[in-house]
């Protein structure tokens, strides 16, 4: 029998990180905030006084000197979880990411993997305004040498960084700022999740709706609603945006012929733009309508309230893409 | 170097689709060939060539629909005889020379606004399935044809066969749409022949009894195989009184073109409804044996909607004949672009007055349909005059 927990977002992050801690002593979190003020998200709340201060580590306000540090501390043979509090400041880090994290094994001829875990806070917070809501998901997912992982549901997000720290190379978690506080139910029995593989998170045969992170509950609400009106739609949580499971969203589209792909980041040079592009070159003749793309609004991310929710697509806009596709009245 | 085109097999014909080419590039063709077979509302045709020639180059592919007219393939006539053109009824301004065909693109087809809307899926389909998508209508954005309309297509084609097996006319495979088709055809032609064609309407009985006694005689000396029917002499007379009366052997395009080849369409029904008017080309060069074996082989093959594209678009004529036991007259309604229709009805015994005496004679009664724009009455009252004096005089038929 499968055993269900109710548990938030910011808790499933929580025991992840305390699980990642318990289990290999050569993984430490640092970031800023995350010992003593315990996460500017709560979510390293309680691990300093758990796990001591060479676990949990402060780091000075200098985004690229901190995750260059961690970088370090990878290559020197440690296990690091890099906070940082969120994608936006992750900007200040690009540096070290792209000419390090991702190109230190190319430059050393191979001899020199950089096992970094990098955490970020993505997306819209709450009218937190446009330096801190933005979503870079496609700006990392284009540099070759990252692996880039979306924990858009809860499931993930309890268990996607224990894989993450297996791999030998550097990873980019984007965790939830505005999903932190939700609840929702996990099994209790499932211990770990495929971050090689997307997740289809809802079977249908009409149509594919192909998303990623805060997408993703989105969809899955839609498609509930859809369902109640007869439209049997498949969710496909893409969970890994580099290297893409391809096979997963070709299968996907290649069953129900059509293809609606939803994210928050900006439409243009975005995963829904890549996406697309596969689906048109590889599986061109299984398609039955246009591939469409709801993506964000191409403006920095208002403050207010209703311009902010206007400027990424909500439910409603998944659900009349979808009848516009389908031709439903 | 000249173009093949899609032929007109009759003025009710807009377009055809081929089906298949019988030749390849490279190969040589002479008069009568079959080249292609083509699917047009007459079922499938086999579409015929008239030169000596070298196929240059096809162009167009199978499950392409063209418009009467197009441009097929491009043939290299042996005698260089660029002016025999390749259907008797194809326009002289169609055949360009290669270079002027050059500069356009070689897209004889559709222009982009006869683009089919398709999805990519819908059109994979459609092709694995032999469905000719510019007859769907598309329910998609915009009007595009989606799978669904292709799948309801193949449904649809798939009911269709299975129902014809059930009847187990399985030798006449596209009947069921094919009928549905010549209906329209029919409807179409006989449409524009009532509102265009001002009809005017002779009748004459005729005398039946020298040219049956002559018949019966004939036969009785023949197999069963090769005995003769009436429709046979009829043809014949009918032949001999149009060299004589050459204005009813016309079409009307612009005014009256008298043609000098007497090729008679003679209307066979369909078993499913419809009508199907296969020619028996220079019917007064052939005797009356030649005729009958000209209907034995035509016939059958125009119940199977099998027939020649020569067959079917060089009619200068059209007869038709009730037959045994049916009615005593018909007055057809004109086949444009000709100008006349005779009708044979039933031949049956009846009172007939000659020489001042009564006696019962097997009559056939004759009308002749014609256009009066054509010709007046008198010339259709001459044809029959002639007529009966042909069947009156059976041994120099």
């Amino acid at each position: 029998m499968k055993e269900i927990t109710k548990i938030t977002y910011r808790e499933a992050l929580k025991q992840g990180v305390r699980e990642a801690l318990q289990n290999d002593e050569r993984v430490f979190l640092m970031g800023e905030d995350v010992g003593r003020y315990g996460g500017a998200f709560a979510v390293s709340k309680g691990l300093l006084q758990e796990f001591g201060e060479d676990k949990i580590m402060d780091v000075p306000l200098s985004e690229s000197g901190f995750v260059g540090a961690g970088i370090g501390a990878a290559v020197a043979g440690m296990k690091p979880i890099v906070e940082v509090m969120t994608v936006n400041f992750g900007l200040l880090a690009m540096d070290q990411i792209v000419n390090n994290a991702a190109t230190l094994l190319h430059m050393s001829g191979g001899q020199m993997n950089v096992p970094v875990v990098i955490r970020m806070g993505c997306g819209i917070g709450r009218q937190l305004a446009a330096q801190h809501s933005h979503s870079w998901e496609p700006l990392f997912a284009h540099i070759p040498g990252l692996i880039v992982l979306s924990a858009g549901t809860h499931e993930d997000a309890r268990h996607m960084l224990a894989k993450a720290l297996k791999s030998p190379d550097p990873v980019i978690v984007f965790e939830y700022t505005s999903m932190l506080n939700i609840e929702k139910e996990i099994p209790v029995n499932i211990t770990r999740v495929d971050i090689s593989k997307a997740k289809v998170r809802k079977v249908g045969k009409d149509i594919s709706i192909i998303t990623y992170g805060i997408g993703v509950y989105k969809c899955m609400d839609a498609a509930n609603e859809l369902a109640s009106i007869g439209i049997d739609t498949e969710v496909v949580d893409l969970r890994i945006l580099r290297p893409l499971d391809e096979e997963t969203i070709l299968a996907s589209v290649s069953k129900t012929h059509k293809a609606l792909i939803v994210e928050d980041a900006w439409k243009s040079v975005s995963i829904s733009s890549e996406i697309s592009a596969r689906i048109m070159e590889k599986i061109f003749y299984e398609l039955d309508a246009p591939v469409l793309r709801l993506a964000g609004v191409e403006v920095p991310i208002p403050y207010p309230l209703h311009l902010e929710d206007a400027s990424v697509p909500q439910k409603n806009d998944i659900i009349n893409a979808v009848k516009k596709m389908l031709n439903h009245d | 170097m000249i173009e093949f085109v899609m032929p007109s097999l009759g003025a009710d014909m807009e377009d055809g689709t081929l089906v298949e080419w019988r030749k390849k590039k490279g190969d040589t063709v002479k008069r009568g060939d079959i080249i292609a077979e083509v699917e047009t509302q007459k079922g499938l045709i086999e579409i015929e060539i008239f030169d000596e020639a070298v196929i240059e180059k096809l162009l167009i592919g199978p499950g392409t629909k063209v418009p009467v007219g197009s441009p097929l393939a491009l043939i290299n006539p042996i005698h260089d005889k660029a002016e025999t053109i390749v259907t008797t009824t194809a326009k002289k301004d169609l055949i360009h020379p290669i270079i002027e065909k050059e500069k356009t693109p070689a897209s004889p087809t559709v222009s982009s606004d006869d683009r089919i809307k398709i999805s990519p899926l819908a059109k994979r389909i459609a092709t694995e399935n032999n469905i000719d998508t510019s007859t769907l209508s598309g329910s998609g954005e915009n009007g595009a044809i989606t799978k669904e309309d292709v799948e309801k297509s193949i449904a649809k084609k798939l009911k269709g066969a299975l129902s014809q097996e059930a009847l187990g006319t399985t030798t006449e495979d596209e009947t069921a749409s094919a009928s549905i088709s010549i209906r329209a055809a029919v409807a179409a032609a006989m449409s524009k022949s009532n509102r265009e064609i001002p009809h005017y309407y002779l009748e004459k009985t005729i005398d039946m009894t020298k040219a049956l006694v002559l018949m019966n005689k004939a036969n009785k000396e023949r197999p069963v195989k090769q005995r003769l029917l009436p429709a046979a002499l009829l043809i014949r007379a009918v032949a001999l009184s149009l060299q004589e009366v050459p204005e009813l052997n016309a079409l009307w395009d612009n005014g009256l073109q008298i043609r000098s080849d007497i090729n008679i369409g003679f209307v066979v029904s369909l078993r499913k409804g419809g009508i199907i008017v296969p020619a028996i080309p220079a019917a007064n060069l052939k005797t009356i044996d030649e005729i009958m074996s000209a209907l034995n082989d035509i016939i059958p093959r125009a119940k199977a909607l099998k027939l020649r594209s020569s067959e079917l678009s060089d009619s200068t004529i059209t007869m038709t004949s009730i037959g045994e036991g049916g009615a005593d007259s018909v007055y057809g309604i004109i086949y444009p672009p000709q100008v006349a229709i005779i009708g044979f009805g039933n031949i049956s015994e009846q009172p007939f007055a000659e020489n001042g005496m009564l006696g019962v004679r097997p009559i056939v009664r004759v009308t002749v349909s014609a256009d009066h724009r054509a010709t007046d009455g008198l010339i259709g009252s001459r044809f029959l005059t002639a007529l009966n004096r042909h069947l009156q005089n059976p041994a120099s038929l």
